[in-house]
């Protein structure tokens, strides 16, 4: 009886489903045919060597390049070609691999740029300051607030963002990407330049977005121990074409990915 | 001495906290002190020399005019980022609406402060028309699309002569008027006060809801984008009418401009609006501190009166000192004859060069670039602080 229930069917429903998905700068084919099937509350890993096209696939699922093929389907919805604005109302965010911060705004600020999309705005109750609008740009420090302690950053809230320490100035970004309540996230090599310390933390802070606020997590990195200790599931890249694809452990084993890669790295 | 700064620092903390927190509160105090003080000042020496305290009155409400273009110019260039060179088209279709809504020339006497609402509005309308097509460009295009528009309007108000008459202007646009109300003294070629009292009630205004912009989701969007365009798309931002909103609040501010402006004077022509006007305010936005409301407001009164007092003052001056001519070679320096009036766009030019190399944050930067300054202070207290959380 049991048995015969669709118990899976909720398991199988994909949060994030890309086909054929394809990019060539003039001829260069930076992405090839990727494919991607994400439940959700995975911590998915994308690796590959220098220029396999994993920055580009972010900037594709995050509507900042068009795809020259293919289709992305989020959360059941068709968001090919859909601009960059629009994918982050609907629930993707995203850190860059080399940091956009708002430099000139404050820690807080930024976070506040973040997370000011859910105290509704009104022109006109801002011109003349209702209490409403101050009721809810109070509400929206505190939100801002409570994120920066979630990341350590609170100490640092009035510090303009562009005078952090680089690690701090990653986690701040993460902050910002999480801020804007998303149901996936890509985070382009988050430990790029951070101290063996700054990245334990980071593992733990990837793992608590996960566990806590059920958000769901690509992460593209060359820090091949990160990858293994964090990932569910691990994709290798080389010159845009996928070459492998499974758990940490099988794909470490792949001689396709030895020789593409792992092979690389352990060289270099 | 460091002490003691630090100390009156403390004491003024207090209300300083309050002046923050009431921020409506202190620019009606502020603009209130300075309406009280500039009319008196210039009764002391030297400034009595200069002219009678109507004169400079009068030149107080002129600079209001440009006070204001500075503060609708800073919010689309210091805070949002974008690059506007044209922005005396605005100000030019301000002062021709006021100069169609209420003249001899038209046949209309819609009143002044209904048209102040009008202007605003129409500029707004012409910033939407000229952003919506060109606001996806990136920064240096957007800057010669704006110049070109800058260009265009004057051109379109000079050439169109069967509507705007030409070369000679419209004239006959009517004062404002108070409807004898209260029996105060009405608006006049001879009574500056009115005029000075309007601006400035214009000005305090527009400085509340700038700093009320600032202060919300859009100013924070203004920045975000001025900062990283990428980085604010990811936030959800919607570049493209977040920038709008920034022109077409821009511009109705001009537009706000032209329509006091075009009262004042009674008669306009298209050459009052040519680039120079939208140097001018750009030179004002970047030598008080782009991005400072205050400091574009102060920025804006400083050049406003060099070039209309000091410059003068200069002139004479230079002449009373009845210095040699000095030669050097080819050429001969006379000190008398000199008419720095003639060089005013020169000076600018130096100024603002000057103002790059040694403190291009402007005069007077905005609180966020100040405290950068502060930073080194800050970072070494957070330093400290964590070492103590650690043990
Ligand atoms: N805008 C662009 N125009 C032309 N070529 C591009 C562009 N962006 C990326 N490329 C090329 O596409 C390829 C993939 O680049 P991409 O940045 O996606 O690699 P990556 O996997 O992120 O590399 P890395 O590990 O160095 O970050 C590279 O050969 C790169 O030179
Ligand atoms: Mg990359």
């Amino acid at each position: 009886m049991l048995a015969t229930l669709p118990a899976a069917e909720p398991e199988t429903t994909q949060l994030l489903e890309v086909r054929g998905l394809s990019k060539s700068f003039r001829g260069l084919r930076a992405l090839d045919g990727y494919a991607l099937d994400l439940r959700p509350l995975t911590i998915h890993g994308v690796i590959g060597p220098n220029g396999a096209g994993k920055t580009t696939l972010f900037h594709i699922l995050s509507g900042f390049l068009r795809p020259t093929s293919g289709t992305i389907y989020f959360a059941g919805q068709n968001i090919t070609g859909s601009p960059a604005y629009r994918v982050a109302r609907l629930g993707i965010g995203r850190t860059f691999q080399n940091i956009r911060l708002f430099g000139e705004l404050s820690v807080l600020d930024n976070v506040k740029v973040a997370m000011q999309r859910q105290w509704p705005p009104s022109l006109v109750a801002t011109l003349l300051s209702t209490p409403g609008f101050r009721r809810r740009e109070r509400e929206l420090e505190a939100a801002a607030l409570e994120l920066l302690e979630r990341v350590g950053l609170a100490r640092r809230r009035d510090q303009l963002a562009r005078n952090l320490a680089y690690g701090d100035q990653r986690r701040l970004e993460i902050a910002r990407a999480v801020g804007t309540r998303p149901r996936l996230l890509l985070l382009d090599e988050p430990s790029a330049g951070m101290n063996p310390s700054e990245t334990q933390e980071l593992l733990a802070l990837i793992r608590r977005l996960r566990d806590d606020l059920g958000i769901t997590i690509v992460l593209v990195a060359h820090d091949i121990p990160l990858v293994m200790n964090l990932c569910d599931r691990i994709q290798v890249l080389n010159y845009g074409k996928l070459i492998a694809e499974g758990h940490p452990a099988a794909v470490r084993a792949n001689p396709d990915v030895i020789a593409a890669y792992l092979g690389q790295a352990r060289r270099a | 001495m460091t002490t003691t700064r630090i100390g009156l620092r403390q004491r003024l903390g207090p209300a300083r906290e309050f002046l923050r927190g009431h921020q409506s509160l202190s620019i009606t105090f502020g603009m209130a002190i300075a309406a009280v003080v500039l009319p008196l000042i210039v009764l002391i020496p030297p400034f009595n020399g200069f002219g009678t305290q109507k004169d400079f009155v009068g030149g107080f409400a002129d600079a209001g005019v440009f006070v204001l273009l500075a503060i609708g110019l800073n919010v689309v260039v210091g805070l949002a980022g974008l690059l506007d060179l044209g922005y005396a088209a605005f100000f030019a279709i301000g002062a021709y609406t006021m100069a169609y809504g209420a003249s001899g020339y038209s046949g209309l006497d819609t009143p002044f402060w209904i048209m102040i609402v009008v202007g605003a509005f129409v500029a707004a309308v012409f910033g939407l028309l000229l952003g919506a097509p060109t606001l996806r460009l990136r920064g240096d295009y957007l800057a010669i699309v704006t110049l070109g528009f800058g260009e265009i309007v004057p051109l379109v108000f000079l050439n169109a002569d069967t509507y705007t008459n030409g070369t000679n202007g419209i004239t006959g646009i009517a004062q404002p008027s108070l409807y004898g109300l209260a029996g105060i003294n009405g608006f006049g070629f001879t009574n500056p006060w009115p005029y000075y009292i309007t601006v400035l009630l214009i000005i305090t205004i527009a400085t509340m809801l700038v700093y009320r912009l600032q202060d919300s989701r859009l100013g924070r969007a203004w920045v975000a984008l001025r900062e990283d365009e990428l980085a604010a798309a990811s936030m959800g931002i919607n570049t493209v009418s977040t920038k709008l909103l920034a022109f077409a609040i821009g511009a109705s501010t001009a537009g706000l401009a032209g329509v006091f402006y075009s009262a004042k004077l009674a008669s306009i022509t298209p050459q009052q609006f040519e680039f120079q006007v939208s140097f001018t305010a750009l030179a004002m936005v970047v030598l008080g501190g782009m991005g400072n409301t205050w400091g574009v407001i102060l920025g804006a009164f400083i050049v406003y009166e060099i070039q209309s007092q000091g410059l003068h003052q200069l002139d004479a001056f230079a002449k009373s000192l009845h210095a040699p001519p000095i030669s050097l070679g080819p050429i001969t320096l006379d000190l008398s004859t000199i008419n720095f009036i003639n060089y005013q766009y020169l000076l600018f030019g130096l100024a603002l060069v000057l103002m790059m190399l040694l403190r291009p944050e402007g005069l007077f930067p905005s609180r966020r670039r100040r405290e950068e300054l502060h930073e080194a202070a800050a970072e070494v207290e957070a330093t400290a602080a964590d070492a103590v959380s650690q043990t």
